[in-house]
């Protein structure tokens, strides 16, 4: 039932047997995935995807497998809420919010790429699954790695929040805590993925995972009965989020499953403390200047994005723009979000929806336009990034009178 | 002294598994000529129409030539010059 003909280099277009290799031997461009469109026009249609089990397989053929799904399978299909009271706030006409805090099973968009990729391992062989993380990677492998029955490693600098350690611990991955950044356990990792015949989910079996990440993009479309939003705000640490969405409104145009013309344009928006992506675009540069990131937005800070040029290729391609926005304006609109629309995000959510404010703000988004806000992660996960910053706690005695007196204070 | 090279894995099917050549001063485009003479065909590998391909990275003294002047940044005697592959890692692959 598979509908991939083969990899193909995004940069040469020489193609590649369906392995798990992700580099372009000739000229060290990333390899895509590429599928038989023909065949799967034949396949799926409107009605077809909306009887199926509302969960993100229901795109299996867009999705890189070849046998039955084999993990995720109760991801995706994540509530698409028509945000009223923000948009109120904003002076907006129709904004939504793609909410992937409610993801099952680790409450982040990151469980859409993993069931595909553990799938993707499964099929190749592999009986061990690997990653290096700082967050909510290394949490989707572990937990859903422990339920599709594989051995897992999880590689992670020592210096780690021990919440977000206990995140990932408590499913029992063999978790390595490694002394050095960020930037020295994803070197690590890149040697031992050499030496080991395991599956690393964003290093050797990156094609497919990667295309996880359409999922999102198709049910944004299908939640929106197949039209598609003239706006999509798209949080950005590599690049790829964005990109594979873009590629899902068009995949969704080229099979006929979407309603009338694409005319979506994607918004990149990124943490000013670490903004290589939203930077070029605004500079008009083809270049992605590495960066060293500074920013409490710690799920987007890849200084050096590997699908960077691509994401803002699409940026451009579909006439969208970029912003970044700071720390502050981060922590406020988590706040914004939290307190009209009853979502909790973390900090990436807080980058979006801050970003969409300036877009709104400079006039690159107007107030009448479709929009939806893409919120990936949940808040629960980066509770630090509140502290000191949230509405005061009334402290009371056990009586009614120091009730009372506490509700005068607050002028009720 | 002449220009150091620094050859990432990948490529030293075509260096006769050195890790390191030796090119003469010049631009980074004229060396990758160069080497591409004495090791037929690693020209095309990092390079398309006189471009170094967008995943290859080059470093002079540790600068990215994108910061420099790209293609035509002058690399001079003691200078070395760094081939890495910019999803590779300078790494190779496992199959």
């Amino acid at each position: 039932m598979g509908y991939v003909k083969a990899l193909k280099c995004r940069e040469c277009a020489r193609q590649y047997p369906i392995e798990p290799i992700y580099v372009c031997e000739f000229c060290f461009g990333p390899l895509e995935v590429l599928y038989d469109y023909e065949a799967i026009r034949g396949a799926v249609s409107r009605e077809v995807i909306g009887a199926r089990e509302r969960n993100l397989w229901r795109y299996r053929e867009l999705l890189p497998i070849e046998g039955q799904p084999q993990a995720g399978l109760t991801s995706g299909y994540t509530p698409l809420v028509r945000a009223d009271n923000l948009a109120r706030k904003l002076g907006m006409k129709e904004l939504y919010l793609k909410d992937d805090t409610a993801m099952h099973p680790t409450l982040s968009f990151k469980d859409r790429v993993v069931a595909v990729a553990l799938t993707k391992a499964k099929e190749f062989g592999f009986d061990t699954v690997a990653c290096a993380s700082t967050g909510n990677l290394a949490h989707s492998v572990s937990a859903q790695g422990a339920r599709a029955g594989l051995r897992r490693f999880i590689f992670i600098p020592a210096t780690l929040e021990p919440s977000k350690i206990v995140a990932s611990i408590v499913y029992e991955p063999h978790l390595i805590a490694v002394n050095g950044s960020y930037d020295d356990v994803n070197r690590l990792c890149s040697e031992v993925a050499n030496k080991y015949r395991w599956a690393f989910v964003n290093i050797n079996i990156r094609p497919f995972y990667a295309e996880g990440s359409k999922t999102l993009g198709f049910e944004i479309l299908e939640q929106l009965g197949w039209q598609a939003p003239r706006n999509v705000v798209i949080p950005c640490a590599s690049g790829s989020l964005l990109t594979k969405i873009y590629k899902s409104f068009k995949e969704a145009e080229l099979l006929g499953l979407l309603r009338g013309q694409l005319q979506s344009r994607m918004f990149a928006a990124q943490a000013t403390g670490c903004s290589p992506i939203a930077r070029a675009i605004k500079e008009h540069s083809e270049v992605i200047r590495p960066v060293k990131p500074q920013t409490i937005a710690k799920s987007l800070a890849i200084g050096n994005p590997a699908d960077g040029y691509y994401a803002a290729v699409a940026v451009r391609e579909s006439g969208g723009w970029a912003e970044d926005v700071s720390d502050q304006e981060i922590v406020e609109a988590m706040k914004l979000l939290a307190s009209t629309e009853g979502i909790f995000a973390e900090t990436a959510g807080g980058v979006t929806l801050a970003a969409t404010i300036k877009l709104l703000e400079t006039g690159r988004i107007q107030p009448d336009e479709p929009t939806v806000v893409c919120i990936t992660g949940n808040g629960l996960k980066t509770q630090e990034a509140l502290a000191g910053q949230t509405a005061q706690v009334h402290h009371i005695e056990a009586n009614l009178a120091s009730f009372e007196d506490a509700l005068k204070k607050m002028g009720r | 002294m002449a220009v150091k090279v620094r050859i990432p894995t990948p490529l030293q099917r075509l260096t006769g598994g050195k890790e390191e050549v030796q090119a003469s001063p010049g631009k980074v485009i004229d060396i990758v000529q160069e080497l591409d003479r004495q090791y037929p065909g690693l020209a095309e590998r990092i390079s398309e129409g006189g471009k170094i391909r967008r995943f290859v990275n080059i470093y002079v003294n540790e600068e990215d030539i994108r910061f420099l002047q790209a293609e035509q940044t002058e690399v001079k005697d003691g200078d070395e010059l760094s081939i890495v592959p910019a999803i590779a890692g300078g790494k190779e692959r496992h199959r």
